[in-house]
C-alpha cells in the first residue's frame, strides 16, 4: 500500500546507550529525552505494544490520536508520522519504520471490555489497561491515575478501517525482526503495556516479548 | 437545501424540556437513565462535537476505542451505543435519520479555526465571535470540576469522514440535512457535553456554526427485545453490565 513508508534505521544497535527486552504482558514506562530515539522490535512477530505518549514538562499534556490522524489526514502511523498533543505540540516522529502500518484506533484492552467483547468470564484475564494503571500508580515524578489514559497508539497492530465504515482487528503485518523508531522532539514520557491479549489475532494469539532500544543523538 | 426531515413528533406528555443551541455555542447537562435527548439539526451542515461522562463516578467516560471495536464499526449510526471505558452503556442510539456520525477525527482548537476562518474576537464581534471546539468543551466541563485530564476522544455528531483503502481521511460535506436529527437513550445518568463549533476538518471559509434543537422526553424503561440491545452480540453484554451498576 502506498500509504506505507518503509524506511530502515541508519543506527548502530551496539551504539545505542539502552537497551532492554520487555517480557510479554508486561508494563514499562521511562523518559525519552528530546533529540533521543527509541526503537520499539518486534522479536518474535505480531506483537501489538500499547504505547501512550505524555510531555515530560507537563504530563496534562498528552498524545492525542484524533489530532494525531487530523492533522495527517490518514488514520495509520509509519514513517513521518508526527504524534501530536492535544495541545497541538509533537511529542516524537516516527524516523524509520520497516513494519508499514500501525494502529491508533484500537484502543487498550481491558478487564471490563473484555467482559463485553469476549464473554463475561474473560475478566480475571491480564489486559492492557491493568498494566498502565500499575505503572502510572508507580510513576514517583507525577501524580497520575487513570484520567490520564487516552487514546493510543499500537504498534505492529492491523485494525484497518473500511470505506464503508466497519472496523475490524485483523492478523498482523509485522513479523519477527520488524521495527519502528521514534524521536523524541519534546521530553516525552513513553508508557507501554506489552499486550497479553490472548481473545484475538492481535498477538497472533500468543503475546511475546519485544525489545526496547534507545540511542542518544 | 431541498430535502428537509420530518421528524417523528415527541409525545408531549413525555417531553421534559428543549432547548435551542445557537451555532458556534456549548452545552452542558444530565440525562437520566431512561430519558432520551433528540438533537435535531435545524438548517442541515451542523456538527455536534461531544462528550459523555458517569455523572455519579466522572473518572467513568465515553470510550471511542471500546466503543468502535466492541461494535466493529468506526461510525456511528441507529442500533449502536456509547461504551464507557467500564464496559456499561452510557447512551445508545435509538433512532438517527442523518446515516453517519464521525468518532475518530477530534475537536477544532483556537489554531485551526484562525488558519481556516481569520481572526473573531469578541471585541469586535460581540457573541458572534469564533469559537472552536476544544476550548467549548474544556469550559463545559469545567462547570463540573472537569479539566483536559478528562478530555477524551469525542463524538462528532451530523459529521461524516470516511477512510480509504489506504487510510486517508475524507470529510463528507452536506451530510446532514435539515431536520435530521439522532436520539440518545440514557442507560446510565449521564453527563452530556457539547459544543456547536465547526468539524476539525470542515472546509475553510466563512465561519458559519449551525444550530441544533435539544429536545429531552422520557422513554420508560429499556425492554429485553430492544433493538439496540440486540444490535449485537457485544451489546447484550454490555447492557448486562450497565443494569448491575443500578441494582
Amino acid at each position: 500500500m502506498s500509504s506505507q513508508k518503509l524506511v530502515e534505521s541508519p543506527r548502530d544497535p551496539a551504539k545505542a546507550s539502552w537497551r532492554s527486552v520487555l517480557p510479554a504482558g508486561e508494563p514499562w514506562m521511562r523518559t525519552i529525552k528530546k533529540g533521543q530515539v527509541l526503537r520499539m522490535l518486534d522479536l518474535k512477530g505480531n506483537q501489538a505494544v500499547d504505547t501512550i505518549f505524555y510531555s515530560a514538562e507537563d504530563p496534562t499534556e498528552r498524545y492525542s490520536a484524533n489530532d494525531t490522524i487530523r492533522a495527517q489526514g490518514n488514520i495509520y502511523l509509519t514513517t513521518g508520522s508526527k504524534l501530536l498533543t492535544d495541545e497541538d505540540n509533537v511529542l516524537m516522529t516516527i524516523v524509520a519504520d520497516t513494519c508499514g502500518r500501525h494502529d491508533t484506533l484500537g484502543g487498550a484492552c481491558a478487564a471490563e471490555s473484555n467482559t463485553v467483547r469476549y464473554a463475561l468470564d474473560k475478566k480475571p484475564m491480564h489486559n492492557c489497561r491493568d498494566n498502565y494503571l500499575l505503572a502510572l500508580t508507580n510513576w514517583e515524578a507525577d501524580e497520575l491515575d487513570k484520567r490520564d489514559l487516552v487514546s493510543n497508539v499500537n504498534f505492529f497492530m492491523n485494525v484497518p478501517v473500511t470505506p464503508e465504515g466497519r472496523l475490524t482487528f485483523e492478523d498482523g503485518i509485522s513479523e519477527a525482526g520488524k521495527y519502528v523508531e521514534l524521536k523524541a522532539e519534546m521530553d516525552t514520557i513513553v508508557l507501554i503495556s506489552n499486550c497479553p491479549q490472548l481473545n484475538n489475532p492481535c498477538n497472533a494469539y500468543n503475546p511475546t516479548p519485544v525489545e526496547l532500544i534507545v540511542w542518544d543523538e | 437545501m431541498t430535502e428537509t426531515t420530518q421528524a417523528k413528533a415527541i409525545d408531549p406528555a413525555k417531553l421534559l424540556w428543549e432547548e435551542f443551541i445557537p451555532g458556534g455555542t456549548h452545552w452542558s447537562g444530565v440525562i437520566r437513565r431512561g430519558n432520551t435527548l433528540r438533537i435535531t439539526d435545524i438548517n442541515g451542515g451542523a456538527n455536534v462535537s461531544a462528550l459523555l461522562f458517569n455523572q455519579e463516578e466522572k473518572t467513568e467516560r465515553y470510550n471511542m476505542a471500546d466503543t468502535l471495536k466492541a461494535q466493529h464499526t468506526a461510525f456511528l449510526t441507529k442500533g449502536f451505543v456509547c461504551y464507557s471505558d467500564m464496559g456499561r452503556v452510557l447512551m445508545s442510539v435509538t433512532e438517527d435519520t442523518c446515516g453517519w456520525h464521525d468518532t475518530i477525527c477530534g475537536l477544532s482548537n483556537a489554531r485551526l479555526i484562525h488558519e481556516k476562518y481569520g481572526e473573531g474576537r469578541f471585541e469586535e464581534l460581540r457573541n458572534a465571535y469564533f469559537k472552536n471546539g476544544r476550548d467549548s468543551l474544556l469550559i463545559e466541563m469545567g462547570k463540573w470540576g472537569l479539566s483536559s485530564r478528562d478530555l477524551v476522544s469525542n463524538l462528532n455528531l451530523f459529521s461524516k469522514v470516511t477512510v480509504n483503502d489506504e487510510g486517508d481521511l475524507h470529510f463528507v460535506e452536506r451530510n446532514s440535512k435539515a431536520g435530521d436529527y439522532i436520539e440518545l437513550r440514557a442507560e446510565m445518568n449521564t453527563l452530556v457535553v457539547l459544543s456547536t463549533a465547526p468539524h476539525p476538518m470542515a472546509p475553510a471559509g466563512q465561519y458559519n456554526p449551525k444550530p441544533v434543537q435539544l429536545a429531552a422526553f422520557h422513554s420508560g424503561e429499556v425492554l429485553e427485545e430492544d433493538f439496540c440491545r440486540n444490535f449485537r452480540p457485544e451489546n447484550v453484554r454490555g447492557f448486562y453490565n450497565t443494569e448491575l451498576w443500578f441494582r
